[in-house]
């Protein structure tokens, strides 16, 4: 039910919401999945949980904004305010079913790059891994969300922060990393599963066109007909409910 | 070693000398030790060491300052903004070394410092640059099952400093909130240096031990520092000021920009009370959630 204007971002924190299903324990960085899980604890998954690395866990919406997972709307009334190594530890052993990430660069096999890109001939460089890398490795799946813009899409990466899949068609297979590797690709204008560890196109956001998306990327981009997934879909818009309460929990549009 | 008697800061912070490794910055972006950053700065304490997860302005501000030599974290920049100017512009002109960290990775360092263990396997890493491109980690073989491990060799810092809520004079220490690797950076570090909101009587942290993070025999120096943290929040006291972060991003992309806010935040004022008589915002804590009363007894 398409209900009103909403603004890309919107739609990506709805879409990454959806990868968070009932029951779910959810690593939350920064960023749009703060909202996110917010979104789905509300709606959806009214039994997943949030575990953050700075150590807090919660089962709930924090009652305000907030910027980071430290602000203090997100450990008011928190269910525990832990430390990382049992945050970590419960990704160590298998504990957490859905991890979320973003990055300046991504592959086609999900490998991950917040630590420096090629400009030229010189290097930028970026803040780095804080615990994404920890996630790419050991979280049950992974969903990445980034801005939709060619630059970020590249043949390989400048350097593999956030580990993906293997090269080599067996996806995590052959990969030494245990967790089950990058599940899905969220952008602001389509989402993407990923087939035998390569990138998909799953489905388009309303209005965008399949070759203004496929023409982003420098390789040929699979399509869900190519690895047997049925049509190329429309990505459900936000709902009514959804957008009011992504506008309660970021009211001023500060990440949306 | 029981702390000395509550210190000043300036104090306090000279006995940091330069050359040393300092932990800071712990519970990632809560209660971030900004008043004893700064007063690094003006003590002009260099060469130093940081080691920290994700150490958000303050290490680009102690870098912006010329103080740093080394920085061993998983992420350096500014949490509301995304780059850290002042580290990044220092890593592309080679003026500081970096190693490279995931949060867990410096979290289970400072852990095997903490036990007194030359390094601990993890399952992270495996399979990315932080792992391949550096030659800290080591690969190892788990040799009851021979499943591949990363092997994390322990940091020992030479300083850990904690920001907190309450502590005594003799160096016992509440605090609450999140504490992300608080806990095996104080095991770790030779000594540690506590900034409090308030120092109580030990008759206050005794009414309440499961409360107890720091105990005194850790503990080099006490500081009582009002707003030792701001513009990160600190549970109960006071809200994260996002403005300034944003200012901060705003004004520091040239070394000039940054010495303009130094001059400004830093060496313009000569303590943490007329620092904070130059903040304009309103951080205070609107729903003051107090706990279920815990009891003890005998």
């Amino acid at each position: 039910m398409a209900s009103e204007e909403y603004t890309p971002r919107e739609l990506m924190v709805t879409a990454a919401a959806a990868e968070i299903d009932d029951g779910d324990t959810a690593f939350v960085g920064m960023r749009l999945p703060l909202i996110a899980f917010q979104v789905a604890v509300s709606t959806h998954a009214p039994n997943s949980m949030a575990v953050y690395e700075s150590g807090v866990v919660r089962d709930s919406p924090a009652d305000g904004f907030i910027h980071t997972m430290c602000d203090l709307p997100n450990l008011n009334r928190a269910v525990s305010t832990t430390g990382m190594i049992d945050i970590m530890s419960r990704l160590q052993r298998g504990d957490v079913d859905v991890g979320f990430l973003g990055g300046a660069e991504v592959d086609r096999y999900g490998n991950l790059n917040t630590t420096r890109v090629a400009a030229g001939d010189r290097e930028i460089r970026l803040p780095g891994s804080g615990g994404a890398c920890d996630i790419a490795c050991m979280a049950g799946r992974t969903v990445l969300l980034m801005p939709h813009e060619p630059r970020r899409f590249v043949e390989e990466v400048n350097y593999v922060t956030s580990p993906g899949h293997a090269a080599d068609g067996r996806g995590r297979k052959n990969h030494p990393a245990p967790g089950g590797g990058p599940d899905a690709l969220v952008t602001s204008k389509a989402t993407f599963g990923f087939a035998d560890g390569e990138l998909y196109l799953r489905s388009l956001h309303p209005g965008v066109d399949a070759d203004e998306v496929l023409g982003d990327f420098p390789w040929d981009v699979n399509t869900a007909p190519d690895v047997g997934e049925g049509e190329v879909a429309t990505t459900a818009e936000p709902t009514a409910e959804e957008l009011d309460l992504i506008r309660t929990f970021d009211p001023d549009g500060f990440w949306t | 070693m029981t702390a000395d008697p509550p210190a000043t800061l300036r104090e306090a912070v000279s006995r940091i000398s330069p050359g040393s490794s300092v932990a800071a910055g712990l519970a990632l972006e809560h209660a971030i030790p900004f008043a004893v950053g700064h007063e690094l700065i003006r003590q002009g304490t260099d060469d130093l060491t940081l080691v920290g997860p994700i150490s958000d302005l303050l290490f680009d501000q102690l870098v912006g300052a010329d103080a740093v030599s080394r920085i061993r974290a998983a992420w350096v920049g500014n949490v509301s903004a995304g780059t850290g100017y002042r580290f990044r512009e220092a890593v592309e002109s080679d003026e500081i070394a970096v190693e490279n960290h995931s949060n867990f990775s410096i979290a289970l360092a400072l852990k095997a410092g903490a036990l007194g263990v030359p390094y601990l396997p993890t399952k992270s890493l495996l399979g990315s640059d932080v792992f391949a491109e550096s030659d800290l980690f080591r690969r190892g073989e788990d040799p009851f099952t021979g499943d591949e491990v990363a092997q994390v060799p322990a940091i020992e810092p030479d300083w850990a400093v904690v920001h907190a809520q309450r502590a005594s004079p003799a160096g016992d220490v509440h605090l609450w909130g999140n504490t992300g690797i608080v806990d095996p950076a104080v095991g770790a570090a030779e000594n540690v240096l506590v900034t409090a909101e308030e120092v109580v009587d030990s008759e206050t942290i005794t009414s309440d031990p499961s409360r107890t993070a720091i105990t005194r025999e850790q503990v080099a120096a006490v500081v009582e520092c009002p707003f030792g943290a701001h513009p990160s929040p600190v549970t109960g006291h006071y809200n994260r000021d996002n403005e300034y972060f944003l200012d901060y991003h705003d004004r520091t992309d040239t070394q000039a920009g940054y010495e303009e806010w130094a001059d400004e935040w830093v060496y313009g004022v000569d303590d943490r009370e007329e620092y904070m008589g130059k903040v304009d915002a309103d951080l205070s804590v609107t729903e003051p959630t107090v706990a279920a009363e815990v009891r003890y007894g005998q």
